[in-house]
């Protein structure tokens, strides 16, 4: 589920990889993203709206493959 | 925050100062029996942190045991500055000569403590500061020189005291300022400092004041005083609305969202920060506004704090809007503060057009806020709207309801 | 001019690698800031933002040469030790941007600050800004909000609160009225440096034209201003906000700063505004009537900005 204010897509290639994922785990300073037990990606659904948009996600994975959307903004 | 007497004695006495026998009670039987221990006459003296005692007719002079134990009863319920008592204290009642008065405060213009020292204790200091200034000595000392009991003799030296009197107030004056300082105290006051008929000295009356900051590095003698983190000892005790907006804070240590204050009225405060929200509170009262409460937000708060906060206020009984408020922000951000109080609105079960009479922060990511607030319907203004003109809308739409 | 800093300062940041002092070091280089080095004791060989890190205040001036400012961001109870090191190493202005440090030793830090000559901003403030040339602690925040409120000009700032030191420069730059410096004072009960002891500092800039501070209740800080106005027969006008209007009818009680308090009737803003305007000093209601006040102030001098 979505946040209120902001959603965040991970290509499917990125959300299963373990390397990838660890990455994205450690730029986001607000613990959206998370490593699953055998090192897939969970996204964190609660702290989604206190994303602070500082893009370091969208930097740490390969172009395009990390989105995150302003749902405010449609 | 401010001592109990009892507990400032449990320090003086700590230091060595000398102090009449006294024990606390906690029932009509303990009063009885301590003034059976302490033997002679004892004064009653009603708990409270604030004062003007005397006046309310709380503290009683007492012949025998049975006498002591009827005063307790007498001074207990009696309401001081609208404070009711903690306990009583039973003390050993002596034979005074002349009182003197001593106290060690903080100079803030002079960045410095300062010993203030009257040979006319046992009245209204201020009094004699106006009336008798010559009995009145100010002696200021270093932070940075070893303490000296030098400042000590200067201090009653200068009110004209001398002989053995001047020798045997030295010390306790100088444990006074030691106390002062290692234990961060804000005031260290001793009054009436008592000279007895033979000639000795002792501590009848004295009051104590920590500084909030320090608290934390001195645990120790705070648990021994049985005086727990909770005990805020500010001029009224906190609410339940209160401590819950404390619990709000202490979450996650991003940002503030605290200091929440109870008041009556129909209008939910959501400012910041220090300054903003003292300026914003006046700004609300000034045009007629009745505030639900006080609070500070800043320091860049977690979205999550903030929508705590907001679902607290809206939470309290006979609030019907909330205004968003503060001054321009650099490290607070708009937006997270804007998604902070609409998903409160909704999570309260409100609809935010509806409930936010006004959003005023501009500022650090201020387009970002004010798209969310668009969206969601709510009335905002950028900082060409001052303080005091939101803050008149916000009032504005209350009356109209 | 401006008083304090210019764009020749430089200075250090003590606690470079703390989360808040990483950020100062970006908004404050970003504004112009000569930051020419940074202390966090074992992390020597670092740097942040290309600053170098260093395990004592000593090594960056053997290095570098000396210094003339330093931020102190570290937390209170490394405070006065980081005070000490930047006074004994021949740092003459500090500011002091952490907050929660007991009374005791922010005196211990002040006594030596006067034996060394040197000045304390702070503690528990935003810092320094004159506008244009540079800035000196965390006042308006990223360099792109610090210059959307603040602008070069001739009224002096003075506030117990860093966010309305923000909030009046952008109601002054708003009106037209640029700012020589700003300086956040801190709002703690004791600090380093009051509006009366800057005053001669702002006489002294033929930039400066006139003088605004924002003001609280607790403390003597107001009348030491009314009485150094008047006993210096000061060039400057000076216009005044009172906060905590409130807080009169509510003794004892802390809101705000450590320094808000009205235990006596000498902390309450009546007596204070009596005791300002007594000495010429307006005192605003709102922060928006600032610009006017000055601007009628100024015009009966006739001093022209
Ligand atoms: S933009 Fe920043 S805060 Fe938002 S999800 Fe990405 S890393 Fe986390």
């Amino acid at each position: 589920m979505p946040g209120m204010f902001i959603d965040v897509e991970v290509d499917a290639g990125v959300a299963s990889n373990a390397e990838l994922v660890k990455k994205l785990a450690e730029v986001c300073a607000v613990d959206i993203f998370a490593a699953k037990d055998d090192g897939t990606l969970q996204i964190v659904e609660e702290n989604l709206d206190e994303c602070v948009l500082c893009d370091l996600c969208i930097q740490a994975a390969p172009a395009g493959t990390v989105r995150v959307k302003k749902l405010y903004e449609r | 925050m401010r001592f109990y007497e009892y507990e400032s004695k449990a320090l003086f006495a700590r230091h060595g100062m000398p102090l009449g026998q006294s024990r606390v009670a906690g029932s009509p039987e303990e009063a009885r029996a301590a003034a059976q221990a302490i033997g002679g006459p004892t004064v009653i003296k009603s708990q409270v942190l604030s004062g003007g005692r005397m006046k309310a007719g709380a503290v009683l002079f007492a012949d025998t045991p049975d006498e002591a134990a009827k005063h307790y009863e007498t001074v207990l319920p009696i309401v001081v500055n609208g404070e009711t008592a903690r306990s009583v204290l039973i003390e050993e009642k002596s034979p005074i000569a002349q009182e003197y008065f001593v106290s060690v405060t903080w100079d803030g213009r002079r960045k410095l403590p300062v010993v203030l020292f009257s040979d006319m204790g046992g009245i209204d200091i201020e009094e004699v500061a106006e009336t008798h200034p010559e009995h009145l000595s100010r002696t200021h000392f270093s932070t940075i020189l070893p303490l000296s009991e030098r400042v000590a003799k200067e201090a009653i030296g200068a009110v004209g005291v001398t002989g053995s009197d001047l020798n045997r107030l030295v010390p306790i004056v100088y444990k006074l300022m030691q106390l002062f300082l290692d234990y961060d105290l804000t005031l260290a006051e001793i009054n009436p400092l008592a000279k007895l008929e033979d000639g000795r000295f002792i501590v009848l009356d004295g009051h104590l004041d920590m500084e909030a900051e320090a608290r934390g590095d001195h645990k120790a003698v705070l648990d021994d005083l049985g005086i727990g983190d909770d005990e805020t000892r500010q001029a009224r005790p906190p609410t339940e609305f209160e401590l819950a907006g404390a619990r709000v804070n202490a979450v996650d240590h991003r940002g503030v969202a605290g200091n929440v204050v109870e008041f009556d009225g129909n209008l939910g405060l959501i400012i910041g920060a220090g300054g903003g929200s003292l300026t914003l509170f006046d700004a609300v009262r000034k045009q007629g506004g009745k505030p639900a409460n006080y609070c500070e937000i800043g320091g860049n708060p977690s979205m999550s704090k903030v929508k705590n906060l907001t679902k607290l206020i809206l939470s309290k009984p006979g609030v019907d809007k909330i205004a968003v408020m503060m001054n321009v922000v650099s490290n607070t951000r708009v937006d997270i503060v804007a998604r902070g109080v609409i998903k409160g609105c909704i999570e309260a079960g409100k609809d935010p057009a509806e409930v936010i009479a006004i959003f005023r922060i501009p500022g650090a990511w201020e387009d970002e806020g004010f798209k969310i607030l668009a969206k969601h319907g709510v009335e905002y203004c950028d900082r060409s709207v001052s303080m005091y003109e939101a803050a008149g809308r916000a009032c504005a739409k209350l009356e109209a309801n | 001019m401006s008083i304090l800093i210019t764009a020749d300062t430089s200075f250090i940041v003590q606690g470079i690698t703390g989360r808040e002092a990483v950020n100062l070091t970006r908004e404050n280089l970003d504004y112009g800031a000569k930051i020419i080095g940074g202390v966090t004791p074992g992390r020597a060989g670092r740097d942040i933002y290309g600053v170098p890190v260093y395990d004592c205040v000593r090594d960056i001036v053997a290095k570098h040469g000396q210094p003339d400012g330093s931020i102190v961001s570290v937390p209170p109870k490394f405070t006065r030790d980081a005070v000490f090191e930047a006074l004994e190493n021949g740092i003459k202005t500090i500011v002091i941007v952490t907050e929660n440090i007991p009374r005791a030793q922010v005196a211990q830090m002040v006594e030596l600050a006067e034996l060394r000559g040197a000045r304390i901003i702070g503690p528990n403030c935003l810092g320094i800004i004159s506008p244009g040339e540079a800035k000196m602690g965390g006042v308006g925040g990223p360099a792109a909000n610090t210059r959307q409120a603040y602008s070069k000009g001739p009224i002096g700032v003075m506030s117990r609160s860093g966010g309305m030191t923000t909030e009046i420069a952008s109601t002054l730059t708003g009106a037209g009225l640029g700012q020589s410096t700003c300086v956040s004072i801190g709002g703690d009960a004791i600090i380093g440096t009051s509006y009366a002891e800057l005053m001669p500092f702002f006489e002294a800039d033929p930039e400066t034209r006139a003088i605004a501070i924002y003001s609280e209740p607790g403390g003597r800080m107001e009348a030491e201003l009314a009485e150094w106005v008047t006993k210096n027969a000061s060039r400057l006008p000076i216009v005044a906000f009172m906060a905590g209007r409130f807080m009169d009818e509510m003794k004892g009680m802390r809101f705000g700063h450590a320094g808000t308090i009205v235990e006596g009737k000498e902390d309450t803003t009546a007596e204070k505004i009596e005791r300002m305007e007594a000495a010429g000093i307006s005192v605003a209601e709102r922060i928006e009537e600032i610009p006017a006040l000055i601007r009628t102030k100024l015009a009966e001098k006739s001093v022209e900005v």
